[in-house]
């Protein structure tokens, strides 16, 4: 058992993850000149990944909460170090993602500058972000979550606006002084683990089943890596590398960013924090329950007086992760679920929001709000989309962002009654931000300058359409993506319980999982 | 045809989507013949579920249809389905009925706007959203057409989205909602967290479970969401603005059918009410104190569509107060005969609107009835409807919710008299103004207009239907696609009182089908007191219209509009100065910790590092003397401490 056997079976996270890292490969090994063949490279790689994501989860079985399609390979054998990979609920949906934004980042905003470059770092990011997604080794999931910071510093650093050397660095530099820590606190449960069970690994679930330490020593090694974890997501205090990152950032990488990148710190929470330290995790849920509603809270006061249209998207990241947070250590069915359905909302919302504010710049070469007014008039298409996405980042039932929302609320309020209710009252504000930012930008009568934009063209038109469909598909559908994600968020909840006494009250669990359903009056 | 039920909303569903994908292309007017044929024929299969539910027992009228599973996670499963029994039939009847007649009243009226297939996808998805609203078969469904009517709400005011003041309406009108929609989510999680189910059928009947204080609060938390979509105290405020919006949505959205949504809401949970009395006395008062206050603002305001606007705001209020005396029927009653007469005097006064080049200042109106025959007579029928005369259909629902609020307590009656004394007299005012007088819009020289007014600032003539700037040409009859609808709803505005005639149990149609939902109705002692009752509220009636009649034979009559009313008690600027502002300033300050605090440590811990680095470097100074001192320091103070630990 310890051993890993040879895989039978076609290694489809493995390729999942090399693809793009060849394609990444081939771009650099290809003339710069040769534009055409560079874009055509990274088109063939970007959307064979995503074809083979969207593979993965129509063959991944919905009922079945571990981990599936994992590959298991030594890598430093002596060091208990192996690749090794695998994909649950809890991870399906933001492989999909990745996949899915991937090719609408690459293909969606124009570049000029230096393209092959651009293309290679693009292709390699996306390499380690579907690695943190799908490592199941300790040392491995290091390896790709530090990685992931490389590609993206020279993307803002390269591709950024005016202030883009400051915001790369800070970024580079915030989240790896994060992550240090966290490196600390993996090599000590390691070896601590080694010292109880006499067994070196970095294997995921091995040192969830039995970790080997102590209560407080669990809890400073769960605090380490939830520091990582909060600078990347992020939490207040440690977001404010983000708004700078963001905005400086080239579209995009500012899609990425907000799409994926944050998502590895919710992930890691849920993965590692939760799964490797239950205790401390449920111990300590009341202080990060407070934090996430101060995110939520303040994170959408921020944005509404920010003067920069992207400033304001991305303060209105920090809300939004705020709300995932909450779910997370709520410790419900529905609060988790909600929280990784989540993940996937935003990922979709404020995407697409990057990029239409980077349509807008394009446009009038400004994201400054006192500069636009009145371009529902000159672009009605450009209006609706921006709609349709604002309702969608508001919350607005039938869309996507509801669907998620709700249930953090819901599961939230069941164990945590006043962070629930409190953190509801962001649902005002969200609409306070949005809104009157719409109203700013969209209403009014244009001036000159606003009057004579041109609407959507068709590249932009063909860029949105996946996402606007994903918007309203998972606000009116969202079961079978829920469905896939319930087992394995059970199975969580279950480690968690057994090892903590705690438990949800009854009617939230419902079927599957060690409580008993609740009679339903129907 | 109970299962065919999902066909109501599917209609204007589909009407939705075709004009999304089409509507260009059909144009003006083709967008707007699909538009109300979709929601016509969503009224036909309404209809038909209301025939196939008469044709069965009393007590087996409800039905469950379910579509698909919505929200599955863990011990929380919200499907699409939809319950079908007498409330939300009566309801949909109204809503899909006069909804199709707002629909065929706005082809003719958006005529030569710009956006006139945009018009017509946002009315039908209203009409979508507000029936999933009322045919959802749990909370959370109702929730989705709850917010989808106030998106579709948010659209539709600031549909003619250059002006400034069309803009911030709809903003206002979606934030406000949203204060109160934050009530209703946190009644949703106690219910969930009291029943573990969000299904009308799983909570309603099992109401008796909960304890009064958990009751209470859900009632009150329903209440606030309720308070925002119907514009009740304190959040009545973006209703007047909400008048940006064309005239066919104000009738529609703003009068009949989705600021009604929140008395609908309240009379569904009528079983939790039942169990907290003290929040069913909140809500009579509230319902009363909003009923007063905004009649006597609408006495003073010189928009006529304003005056429309307080004036459901006013008849609302009623409609709480009945909720909150006990007297749901009378308040789905008064519902149904107010959608008929204010729809009515709304797409009148759109119709003056439109005669008169977008003129929508009653004090260069007058005279009227000379040139358009047809929007008179019907706009004097709603008039005596809503005035309360009997026999027109105002009367007999309004009647009903005053013997419900005796009932309760002889203030709140009396608090009902007089908002009926006032009503009388605004709308005899209104109607004086706009159809009796002189011909005041011909006059070369405009009495100064109260410009002055914030209240009426946005009353300039904009010409938002593209009919130019406003030139008082002579006013005009509108065209039969809206003057049908007119005289369609005036006659509903006539005999729409027969479906609850007090006389016996037998005429009391709409109490007899409602009461397998709402049970029997304690309502039925008064007998003696409620003829001498009736009495005097026609009493108080035709004081309101005598008063109005003989004050208004002039338009110049300054000292019966006070300052404080003609500025709706200055509530915004209140609302304005201690909530909008210093919300600003609290915004405003965390921005100012977020550069300089959160972001200044951080910038300031980075700081240091150089700083540090930088006195640091200054000990690699490369002189060997230096680095021996510092070696034979460091032995010193080790043999030091090795001394002290021994010692």
């Amino acid at each position: 058992m310890h051993a890993p056997t040879p895989d039978v079976t076609f290694p489809l996270l493995t390729v999942i993850i090399l693809l793009p890292a060849i394609g990444g490969v081939m771009v650099l090994l290809t003339p710069s000149r040769r534009l055409d063949a560079l874009r055509l490279i990274a088109l063939l790689f970007s959307v064979g990944t995503a074809a083979l994501t969207i593979y993965l989860a129509v063959k991944f079985k919905s009922h079945d909460g571990d981990f599936q399609f994992v590959s298991h390979h030594w890598w430093i054998r002596d060091f208990g170090i192996s690749w090794k990979l695998g994909v649950d609920g809890i991870s399906l949906w933001l492989v999909v993602l990745t996949g899915i934004l991937f090719p609408i980042a690459l293909f969606g905003p124009v570049v000029k500058k230096d393209v092959k470059a651009y293309l290679g770092w693009m292709l390699l990011l996306e390499a380690g972000c579907l690695g943190t997604f799908l490592a199941l080794d300790l040392f491995l999931f290091f390896v790709f979550f530090e990685i992931v910071l490389v590609p993206m510093y020279f993307l803002i650093g390269g591709w950024g606006y005016e202030n883009r050397v400051y915001a790369a660095l800070k970024f580079f530099v915030y989240t790896l002084a994060g992550s240090a820590l966290m490196l600390v606190g993996m090599l000590a449960l390691v070896f601590l683990h080694q010292a109880a069970t006499d067994r070196l690994t970095f294997d995921l679930v091995a040192l969830a089943q039995n970790p080997g330490v102590g209560e407080s020593t669990a809890r400073w090694i769960f605090l380490a890596f939830m520091l990582a974890f909060a600078v990347k997501v992020p939490l207040f205090p440690v977001h404010t590398w983000l708004p700078d990152a963001h905005t400086e950032a080239p579209t995009a990488g500012s899609v990425i960013l907000a799409g994926v990148l944050l998502k590895m710190g919710t992930y890691g929470i849920l993965r590692f924090g939760l799964y490797l330290f239950p205790k401390a995790a449920v111990d300590l849920a009341p202080l990060l329950l407070t934090l996430a509603v101060i995110g939520i809270i303040y994170g959408a006061l921020v944005a509404t007086v920010q003067k920069d249209l992207k400033r304001l998207v991305a303060y209105s990241s920090v809300a939004h992760l705020g709300f995932i947070v909450l779910g997370t250590f709520a410790f419900t069915t529905q609060g988790l679920s909600g929280g990784v359905l989540q993940m996937v909302n935003h990922g979709i919302s404020t995407g697409a929001l990057f990029l239409l504010v980077g349509m807008i710049y394009e446009r009038r070469h400004t994201r400054q709000i006192a500069e636009l007014r009145g371009l529902q008039k000159p672009a009605p298409v450009l209006a609706a989309v921006f709609t349709v996405v604002m309702l969608s980042s508001i919350g607005l039932p039938g869309l996507n962002g509801f669907v998620g929302e709700f249930l953090i609320l819901i599961g939230t309020f069941v164990t945590h009654r006043w962070w629930a209710v409190v953190a509801a009252s962001g649902v005002i504000l969200s609409a306070i931000y949005l809104l009157w930012a719409y109203q700013r930008v969209f209403h009014g009568e244009p001036d000159e300058a606003n009057a004579s934009i041109p609407d959507m063209t068709w590249r932009e038109r063909a860029t949105m359409a996946p996402l606007i469909l994903l918007i309203v598909f998972l606000g009116v559908y969202p079961k079978p993506v829920l469905d896939r994600i319930n087992p394995s968020v059970e199975r969580l909840i279950d480690h968690v319980e057994e090892r903590t006494g705690e438990s949800q009250p009854a009617f939230a669990g419902g079927g599957a999982g060690t409580t008993e359903p609740h009679e339903v009056g129907e | 045809m109970i299962d065919a039920a999902w066909l109501i909303p599917a209609f204007p569903l589909t009407g939705f989507v075709l004009l999304v994908l089409f509507g260009r292309r059909l144009g003006d007017p083709a967008a707007g013949w699909l538009a109300t044929a979709m929601t016509g024929l969503s009224f036909l299969v309404t209809a038909g579920v209301f025939v196939d539910l008469l044709s069965m027992e009393h007590a087996a009228r409800h039905a469950t249809v379910d579509v698909f599973s919505w929200i599955p996670v863990g011990g929380l499963s919200v499907e699409v389905a939809f319950l079908i029994d007498p409330l939300s039939i009566t309801m949909a009847l109204f809503v899909t009925g006069v909804g199709a007649l707002i629909h065929l009243y706005s082809v003719g009226y958006m005529h030569g706007d710009g956006r006139y297939p945009t018009f017509f996808v946002y009315l039908n998805l209203f009409v979508f959203s507000m029936l999933m609203l009322v045919l959802a078969d749990n909370f959370l469904l109702s929730f989705l057409g709850w917010e989808g009517v106030g998106a579709c709400s948010y659209l539709l005011i600031s549909f003619w989205f250059t002006r400034e003041t069309a803009a911030s309406a709809g903003k206002k009108a979606f934030v406000t909602n949203r204060i109160g929609d934050f009530g209703f989510m946190i009644a949703m999680f106690l219910i969930f967290s009291a029943f573990g189910t969000l299904t009308y059928s799983g909570v309603l009947p099992h109401a008796e479970e909960l304890t009064k204080g958990t009751a209470t609060a859900i009632a009150l938390l329903l209440f606030l969401g309720a308070a925002g979509k119907s514009a009740q105290l304190p959040l009545y405020v973006w209703l007047p603005d909400a008048m940006e919006g064309p005239t066919p949505v104000s009738a529609l959205i703003h009068a009949a059918t989705m600021v009604t949504a929140g008395v609908y809401l309240m009379v569904r949970v009528a079983p939790i009410l039942e169990l907290a009395p003290t929040a069913m006395t909140i809500i009579a008062c509230v319902g009363a104190a909003t009923a007063l206050f905004a009649a006597t603002i609408a006495c003073a305001q010189n928009d006529i569509k304003r005056v429309l606007a307080y004036s459901t705001i006013s008849q609302l209020g009623y409609m709480f107060l009945a909720v909150g005396s006990g007297a749901y029927v009378a308040a789905i009653f008064h519902m149904v005969t107010h959608a008929f007469f204010k729809a009515l005097m709304f797409l009148g006064a759109g119709s003056v609107i439109h005669g008169l080049h977008d003129e929508q200042d009653m004090k260069r109106m007058g005279n009227l009835r000379k040139y358009m025959p047809i929007t008179w007579v019907t706009f004097m029928i709603g008039w005596l409807a809503i005035a309360g005369v009997p026999p027109f259909a105002g009367f007999w629902s309004k009647d009903e919710i005053l013997l419900g609020a005796w009932n309760k307590s002889p203030i709140l009656w009396f608090v009902g008299l007089f908002t009926a004394l006032l009503t009388a007299y605004y709308m005899t005012r209104q109607v004086r103004l706009v159809f009796y007088g002189d011909d005041r819009w011909q006059q070369a020289e405009h009495p100064a207009p109260a410009v002055a007014d914030p209240e009426l600032s946005h009353a300039e003539p904009v010409a938002p239907n593209g009919h130019g700037p406003s030139e008082h040409a002579d006013p005009h009859e509108s065209p039969p696609t809206m003057w049908i609808p007119l005289v369609v709803l005036a006659v509903l505005s006539v005999v729409g009182g027969v479906i609850n005639l007090p006389f016996s149990h037998d005429t009391e149609h709409l109490l007899r089908w409602l009461e397998p939902v709402l049970g029997e109705e304690a309502i039925h002692l008064f007998d003696g007191n409620k003829i001498v009752l009736a009495l005097i509220a026609i009493a108080a009636s035709l004081i309101g219209l005598a008063i109005g009649w003989f004050a208004w034979r002039t338009a110049d009559r300054p000292e019966l509009e006070p300052e404080p009313l003609r500025r709706a008690w200055y509530i915004d600027p209140l609302y304005q100065a201690i909530i909008a502002r210093p919300g600003q300033a609290l915004a405003d300050l965390s921005s100012w910790v977020d550069r300089n605090v959160v972001d200044g440590a951080v910038n300031g811990i980075a700081v240091a590092f150089r700083e540090g680095g930088g006195q640091l470097r200054r000990l690699q100074t490369g002189y060997v003397r230096n680095y021996a001192l510092g070696v034979a320091a460091g032995t010193v103070a080790l043999l030091a401490w090795f001394y002290m630990r021994a010692g």
